[in-house]
Formats: structure tokens, C-alpha cells, sequence
């Protein structure tokens, strides 16, 4: 048994729901009690989707256990048929319906539909919300796609891709595909199937025309790309394009199988990001320590864009994404950093507490843990909420991608010239307490409950003094110095002791 | 007067399970923690549904059990102890511990209430009490009711007396108990109990002498609990709006030998209150057709009101459960016309809530907007349960809750 509080992840069955819910024609059927139906609102009130996911569940209950719960399968199989008539569909069970083991697979085969039936079989105390989407694409992939398929050779004609990987509930997912194909198509090529979001399970069946796959989000689209590439023999394009650099390489990778030039293409117009991280107000971002959390994908491609193209340093990088340790292992060596494989939200909170960066890039989980400490935050990854849907366009990929994420790390930080100016007047007595920049909302630092140290009134007052939004950073670090000293009290001396040993 | 017809209904069902209590019960009982043992589901339903993950450390967890447990590698109760130990010396001011049963931990049978015991006795500090807030066995608010089952044998008894005393059964917002608390006390109930309380350590006595109110319409068991040990039950409609809340009011009054011209004397001023600020929603409401998808239990005090006191015209009424006799002074007070059902078959009864085009669906989160993108104006349902809603000075938001989409609707131009 593992106490938790808060997941990074759903069960497996979210992972099956969230690519039935990206496809049209497809139906999930899902052997589950009542209060399972929860899943629903993760789409209707987080991602404001407009209809209720194609998702029928059996609900079924404690009396129900004694006589036939395989017949209340079968009954709520046949009901969803009739009601949707989809054009194919997937059964499996949840967490609770695992352990009845009444085998959705073979209650559907059994009662004989005239469509394709996939089962599906999702370990749901072993195996996590990602995983089970991953493997929901790949089973729906191996079933309609298996028909061999005859390519001619690219030379002398538009070459087409599938776009692998994008999802309902996926981290700015709709934004990100509109971007990606836009960028394709400047490339000069035709995007053959996009799964699964949009797709529908006869599209499927196509998937083996294109050249080449693109793997846009791993943690969905890996497994099924994996064998797309073994079964029809198409290469497939790695790289994910967040970032200036990583949408470069994108770009040449894709040029590269295609055999088109896209140079043209590399020094984008409407890339801002890298005028605007050179322009002077920035340089007050360089060598910001930032703290890097969530989904492996996207950890890494933040770790870049960080150091790369903000000029940030990197002083942690994690993941929860345990089936992309290596990576993220290899990764963080690269920047000189142990990487945080956790799916343990409180060891996340104490890496970051105990790092104190000026920056933390992670989930919803990590913005609450940044607000608790007062440290800035912007969201990067999964888990999400509703405010990562947001009515305007706001991709994370490509060239417009970049641009997003330049303002949305930014903005959280102090803009340049005005932290310049808070340090300037800090004797103001408008800054005296808790008054920040004007985008900033005045948020106090919550006084750790227990403080065994005493502060004299005029070391206190001296701390006052420093901007608030280092404020908390000098209070633990000179806390920590006198506990160091094993000094019972903090003077001002004690302050500024703290804050030169600190500083070598 | 015959009864009702009710729709019985069988089909996939749309409604949370009991763990959802713990949302609001480990807000009311302060000293107390929630630990579920369960799965991810279990967990991620409990961030999912009330978005609470501003709480830092929450006073409920979950004990995920894993794949080790099932196979057997693992002993369940002894890693169940491991995790309460864990859970505890993290968690020093933890007093009362509930283990919360789910559907995987009943259906491999771990019989929590043995293990309660077991750990009440380990640990001495901590009082650790189960109950089941599984989907098979409990919807919603029920799992409330199964917490204050498990409470009722934890009550001190109540020593005889020549007058007997007042027990008001269900949690409350505070704000609200405390207006019921000066309302019996200005009626000259002194001796009062709530359950729960605030702390499990002040818990109410309980005992042939007390007679008890029931607060909301879902504590069919704790009731049961409570007439076990020898408590009487005080029949009245539950207090929602003016009408509800007097009569729910006059039940104490009457057995507890109130005069009735002190009675209108407290009960006046407030009331007359409550009718006032209502009026106002019910211009707006008259005559409006209001369709409720089941959910809380809440769902008949509260179409009783809205029809009696709104000029609400109901087409349906559904409840995920309903209590015959908790239930009856309500239901004589509907109108004949309405279609109550108990249970559900969600799709059936979208296409009669289609069918009927109401004015208001009153539905959960996982109907709401579809429902609003078929140009059908919703209330979600939870909302009743999270929102202070008894008694006469909460009548107003009672009403408003149901005018502010309709209001909203009417701004929108685009
Ligand atoms: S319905 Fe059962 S398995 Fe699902 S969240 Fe509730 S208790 Fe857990
Ligand atoms: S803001 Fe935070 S707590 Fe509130 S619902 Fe979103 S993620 Fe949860």
C-alpha cells in the first residue's frame, strides 16, 4: 500500500478514456461502480467539452456482486451498442471490476456484435493513466491497421505523415496540433492521419499510406509508433518540438525524410523568442535558478528551452513518468543534476524547498506547492486544470509555441527594470511591506508554523526591509545559518552574516 | 391520500460514491482524519470532484493498495498498519482516524472495522474508527451517513434525566449550526447536541431521553444507529425555505413543551425575514419548469421548496434513494402531478429531461454542459450540498442558487 494525497496520474482506464474521448465513432464500455462516473467531468468541466465522453459504465453494486455481474456487462454492452451504434468499440474493466475478473473481452465476443470489439487489458494496480493510453492507441493502431500497404517512393511527389499522440485532456494538446500541422504544411507535407484525437477507428485503418510518423507526445504515441515503424516501415520523427532550438530540429528532421529544403523556414518571422531573450530587459533572467517538474516530455523540453533559450540555470529536473526514467536520468547528468524520478508529490515539495529556485516549471501540482513557498510558477506539464484550457490560442509547440512560453515564464517573474527599481527604492516605505510589482499579486509568505528560532525586533525590521519576493528566501537562509551556528537568536549581524556566507 | 407513484430506475447511474463526503465531513470534524483504502481511482476521484488541491496537507489521504497486496506478497492488514503509522507519527495532532472503505478493499474483503480495532488499541492517542464510503454500497451522501453511523457508538451515554434533551443529526456548516443553537435557545431548548461535532472528542451524549432532529434528508442508518440506543426520533420536513424550517423547528417546539406564543415570538422575526428575501427570487422563478437528475438525496426538501415557496412547477424529481418515512411529510407536500424516481438509468432519463425541455435541469458535473450546450439551463447539483442552505437566513441563497443561471442566461447576448 502507498499513502497518497494528491496523483500526478489517474488509473489506466483514464488513459483508455481519454483516447475514446478523442476519436469519433468509438465507444468505451466500462465495467465499473457508480462512482467511477467522476471521469466524466474531468472532460465536461475541465476541458468544457460540449458532449459527455462515449464512455457507458456498467455501475454496478455491492447486490448486484452476488448474482451476475458478467450479465450486467453484457446487458450494458449491448444497450451502448444499440443506443450509439459506434463504429467500434472497447470494453475493459476498472480498478474494482478487475478484481471481479469477469472478462469484458470475451462477454462482448460472446453476445456477437457486428463490429469490432477490442478488449482491453489495463492492470489497474500496476499501471497508470499514461500507460493506459499508450496502450489503448496501440491496440486500436494493431487492430485497424494491419492490412499491408504498397508506398511509392517519395521522390517526385508531397510526402505525408501521421501526427501520433495528441489527446483530450492532453497539456494544450488542440493548440499544439493546429501549430504542428500549420508548420508541416509550410514544409510541404500532407498530414495522412492525425490519432487519436480527431481520428475516427476506420481513419486508423489508413495509418500505414503515410511516409513517416510523428511522434508528437511519447508517453501516448511511442507504442503504437513503435510497431507502425516495424509494420510498415516508417521512419519516424522523435524530436518534439517545444522551443525554439527543438522546433529547428523538427523542422530539419521532418525536411530530412521528406527530402524537401525548409531552410527557409528555420529563421521564422513571427519567432520572437529569441530577440526578445536577447534584448536587454532580459538579462536580468540570466542564471535564474529554475526547478523543472512533470510529464517526461515536456520536463525535457522545458530543461532546454530553460537553459538554451531563456539563459536560466537549471538546478532541478524530475518526472513522474517512471516509464521514461533513462531519458530524464540521462538528461539531468548532462546538466550536472541527480534527476527526481517521484510520483510522490511531498518529495517534490521538499526538493523544491529545499532548492529554493526563483522559478518552477511544472503541473498544477508544482504551482501549488510554488504558491505555498512564494516562489514563481508556470504550469508546463499534465495534471491539468481548467485554466490550462484557455479560450485563446496558446500552443506549447512550434515557432507560436515559443512565443507562449517566453510570456508565460516570464510574466511570474519580476520584469527586468522594475526589480531593478523595488531595489533602488526599498526604503520607500510603499515597498516597506509586501508591496510587489503591479502584475504581481501581494502575496504573503506563509510563516512556517513552528519557528524555534527568535528574531530580535530589529533583525525583523531589517528583514522587512528586503524585497518580499526574496524575503522568504533570506529568512530560511539566515535560519539555517544560525541553526548552523547554533545561535538562539538573530540579530541584524546574524542577517547579514547569513546572507555573505551565502553568497560566495 | 395514496402515495406517489415512484419510477424505480436501473441503469448506469451518474452519481459520486460516499467517499465524496470526506470533502465536507473532514472540514466539519477538525480533529479527525480520513485515510481511504483504496485504489488511484479512489484517490483521483477525491481530487478530481471538489478541485481541493488548494488545501496543502488535507486531513484525508488515500492508502493505494498495489499489485504486492493483491498477489499476496503483502500482507494487507500488516501494510495498512504500516501506512497508519506512517500516517500518524507525520501527523502528530491526528485524535480520530476514519479507514474508509472502498469498493476494492470490500470486494477483497479487508475487514476495516477489525483492523479499527486492532489499531485503536496499538495506538492509544488515536481513536480509529471505518466505515464504508464504497460506490457498491454507498451514492454520495450516504457515505456521510455511514460516517456518523460509525460515530453514534462512540457517544457518551446520557444520564436520565426528568427532561429530555435535543440532538440535531447531520452536518452542518458552522455558521448554520450556530443559528440553530441560538434559535433552540432562544426557544428555551438548552440542552442541544450536534453530530457531528466539532471534534470527536465532544461528542454528544445520547440515550432514551434524547429526541433528534434529523438536519438532512440521507441518515437513514445513522438514525437506525441512534433509535438503537434508545433516541427518538422528532418527524418533520426537512429545514429548507421558510415552511421547512418552521416546521422542522416546531417538531422540537412541541415536544420539548414550547408555548406557541414564544414560539412565534422567536421563529417570527427570522421568518419573516426569509420571506422577504425570497419574494424577490420568486418573481423570477414562478412558474418555471425544473427537472432533477438524482444526486445528494437532497432533491425532494429541496423541490418541495421550490414548488411550495418558489411557484416552481416540477416535472421530475429524482432521487438516488428514497426513505419512505424519513421522507413522507415531504412527499405529501409535492404535488400529485410530479414524476418522482428513485435510482437511475442516465440516458433514459436524459431523453425524458430532453423530452420535457425544462426551464432548470438540476443535474451533476458530468451532465452539466452537454446539457447547456442542448440549450438547456442547468444547476449543478453539488452545489446544494457545498453551499450553506438551512434554515431561514440561508433561504435567500437557497432561492438564488436556482435564479443565477436563469439570470445569467438572460444577460448573454452572444
Ligand atoms: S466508486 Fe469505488 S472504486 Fe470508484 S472511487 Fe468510489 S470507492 Fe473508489
Ligand atoms: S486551482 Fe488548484 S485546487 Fe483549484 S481546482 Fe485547480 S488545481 Fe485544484
Amino acid at each position: 500500500m502507498k499513502l497518497t494525497v494528491w496523483t500526478y496520474e489517474g488509473p489506466p482506464h483514464i488513459g483508455a478514456m481519454r483516447v475514446a474521448a478523442s476519436m469519433d465513432g468509438l465507444h468505451y464500455v466500462l465495467h465499473a461502480p457508480q462512482g467511477d462516473t467522476y471521469a466524466d467531468l474531468l472532460f465536461t468541466m475541465i476541458e468544457r467539452r460540449k458532449s459527455r465522453p462515449p464512455v457507458t459504465y456498467t455501475t454496478f453494486q455491492a447486490r448486484d456482486l452476488g448474482t451476475d455481474t458478467a450479465e450486467l456487462f453484457k446487458t450494458t454492452a449491448r444497450d451502448a451498442y444499440e443506443r450509439f451504434t459506434p463504429e467500434a468499440m472497447i470494453v475493459g474493466a476498472s480498478c474494482t471490476a478487475e478484481l471481479l475478473q469477469d472478462d469484458p473481452g470475451g462477454i462482448t465476443k460472446a453476445i456477437g456484435l457486428p463490429i469490432p470489439v477490442i478488449p482491453l487489458e489495463l492492470p489497474a494496480y500496476q499501471k497508470k493513466e499514461n500507460w493506459g493510453a499508450a496502450e489503448t492507441l496501440y491496440r486500436l493502431v494493431r487492430t485497424f491497421a494491419s492490412a499491408p500497404v504498397e508506398r511509392t517512393p517519395i521522390a517526385g511527389r508531397r510526402s505525408t505523415c501521421n501526427i501520433l499522440g495528441p489527446t483530450s485532456l492532453g497539456f494544450r494538446n488542440r493548440d499544439d496540433l493546429v501549430e504542428i500541422e500549420r508548420l508541416l504544411e509550410r514544409i510541404g507535407v500532407d498530414v495522412n492521419v492525425v490519432a487519436p484525437l480527431g481520428a475516427r477507428p476506420s481513419d486508423l485503418a489508413r495509418l500505414g499510406h503515410a511516409d513517416f510518423n510523428v511522434v508528437l507526445y511519447p508517453e501516448v504515441a511511442e507504442t503504437a509508433a513503435r510497431w507502425l515503424s516495424k509494420t510498415f516501415d516508417q521512419p519516424l520523427v522523435t524530436t518534439v518540438p517545444i522551443g525554439v532550438g527543438a522546433t529547428r530540429d523538427f523542422v530539419r528532421e521532418v525536411a530530412e525524410i521528406a527530402g524537401v529544403d525548409a531552410a527557409s523556414i528555420l529563421d521564422d518571422e513571427s519567432s520572437r523568442l529569441p530577440w526578445y531573450s536577447r534584448s536587454i530587459d532580459s538579462t536580468y533572467l540570466t542564471g535564474k535558478r529554475v526547478f523543472v517538474f512533470g510529464d517526461a516530455t515536456h520536463a525535457l523540453a522545458a530543461a532546454r528551452v530553460a537553459t538554451e533559450e531563456l539563459g536560466f540555470t537549471l538546478v532541478g529536473l524530475g518526472t513522474y513518468s517512471r516509464e521514461r526514467a533513462r531519458e530524464v536520468r540521462a538528461a539531468a547528468n548532462e546538466y550536472g543534476l541527480e534527476a527526481l524520478i517521484t510520483d510522490d508529490h511531498l518529495a517534490v515539495e521538499s526538493a523544491v524547498d529545499a532548492l529554493q529556485p526563483e522559478l518552477v516549471l511544472g503541473t498544477q501540482m508544482e504551482r501549488h506547492i510554488a504558491k505555498r513557498l512564494s516562489i514563481p510558477c508556470a504550469v508546463i506539464s499534465s495534471p491539468v486544470h481548467v485554466q490550462d484550457f484557455p479560450a485563446r490560442y496558446s500552443p506549447q509547440m512550434g515557432f507560436e509555441g515559443s512565443n507562449v512560453i517566453f510570456d508565460t515564464w516570464v510574466h511570474p517573474l519580476m520584469m527586468g527594470l522594475e526589480e531593478h527599481l523595488l531595489g533602488m527604492f526599498r526604503e520607500d516605505f510603499e515597498f516597506a511591506d509586501g508591496a510587489g510589482a503591479s502584475h504581481l499579486a501581494s502575496e504573503q509568505a506563509p510563516v512556517a508554523a513552528s519557528r524555534s528560532l527568535a528574531w530580535t525586533a530589529d533583525a525583523e525590521k531589517e528583514l522587512k526591509k528586503i524585497p518580499f519576493f526574496v524575503r522568504g528566501k533570506a529568512r530560511r537562509n539566515t535560519e539555517s545559518f544560525a541553526k548552523d551556528q547554533h545561535l538562539s537568536e538573530i540579530t541584524v549581524e546574524t542577517l547579514y552574516e547569513a546572507k555573505a556566507h551565502f553568497s560566495r | 391520500m395514496s402515495a406517489l407513484p415512484v419510477l424505480h430506475e436501473r441503469g448506469q447511474r451518474e452519481v459520486f460514491c460516499g467517499l465524496t463526503g470526506i470533502m465536507w465531513l473532514h472540514r466539519k470534524i477538525q480533529d479527525a482524519f480520513f485515510l481511504i483504502v483504496g485504489s488511484r481511482t479512489c484517490a483521483h476521484l477525491m481530487q478530481s470532484a471538489a478541485g481541493v488541491m488548494i488545501f496543502a496537507e488535507p486531513r484525508f489521504a488515500t492508502a493505494i493498495i498495489e499489485d504486492r497486496d493483491l498477489a499476496g506478497l503483502a500482507d494487507s492488514n500488516e501494510e495498512l498498519d504500516r501506512v497508519v503509522s506512517d500516517l500518524v507519527a507525520r501527523r502528530p495532532e491526528i485524535k480520530t482516524l476514519f479507514l474508509v472503505g472502498s469498493c476494492p478493499s470490500e470486494v477483497i474483503k479487508l475487514d476495516l472495522g477489525r483492523a479499527a480495532a486492532r489499531l485503536s488499541q496499538r495506538l492509544n492517542a488515536v481513536r480509529v474508527l471505518a466505515y464504508s464510503g464504497s460506490g457498491i454500497e454507498t451514492t454520495f451522501t450516504e457515505g456521510e451517513d455511514a460516517c456518523l453511523e460509525a460515530l453514534v457508538p462512540e457517544m457518551p451515554t446520557l444520564a436520565t434525566k426528568t427532561r429530555p434533551s435535543l440532538l440535531v443529526v447531520g452536518a452542518l456548516p458552522d455558521v448554520v449550526e450556530d443559528q440553530f443553537a441560538r434559535m433552540f435557545s432562544a426557544l428555551g431548548i438548552e440542552d442541544v447536541g450536534f453530530l457531528p461535532a466539532r471534534s470527536v472528542d465532544a461528542l454528544p451524549p445520547v440515550g432514551p431521553d434524547t429526541r433528534y432532529l434529523l438536519a438532512q434528508p440521507f441518515l437513514g442508518r445513522t438514525a437506525h444507529a441512534l433509535e438503537e440506543r434508545g433516541a427518538r426520533h422528532l418527524p418533520a420536513t426537512f429545514p429548507f425555505g421558510v415552511e421547512g424550517t418552521t416546521s422542522w423547528l416546531r417538531a422540537a417546539a412541541d415536544a420539548f413543551g414550547v408555548r406557541s406564543g414564544r414560539f412565534d415570538e422567536v421563529v417570527g422575526p427570522p421568518a419573516k425575514r426569509a420571506t422577504r428575501a425570497i419574494a424577490h427570487y420568486a418573481e423570477l422563478l414562478e412558474g418555471k419548469r425544473v427537472f432533477f437528475f438524482p444526486d445528494s438525496q437532497l432533491e425532494i426538501p429541496i423541490a418541495r421548496f421550490l414548488t411550495r415557496e418558489m411557484g416552481v412547477q416540477l416535472i421530475e424529481v429524482g432521487a438516488p434513494y428514497i426513505h419512505r418515512d424519513h421522507m413522507a411529510r415531504e412527499l405529501a407536500l409535492l404535488p400529485r402531478d410530479v414524476t418522482l424516481s428513485e435510482g437511475q438509468d442516465v440516458e433514459r432519463q436524459l431523453d425524458r429531461c430532453r423530452a420535457a425541455a425544462p426551464d432548470i435541469a438540476v443535474c451533476g458535473l458530468g451532465l452539466a454542459n452537454p446539457l447547456e450546450v442542448e440549450g438547456i439551463t442547468t444547476k449543478w447539483s453539488i452545489e446544494l450540498v457545498f453551499t450553506p442552505l438551512h434554515g431561514y437566513e440561508q433561504a435567500g441563497d437557497l432561492a438564488e442558487l436556482f435564479a443565477r443561471p436563469l439570470n445569467r442566461r438572460s444577460r448573454l447576448e452572444v
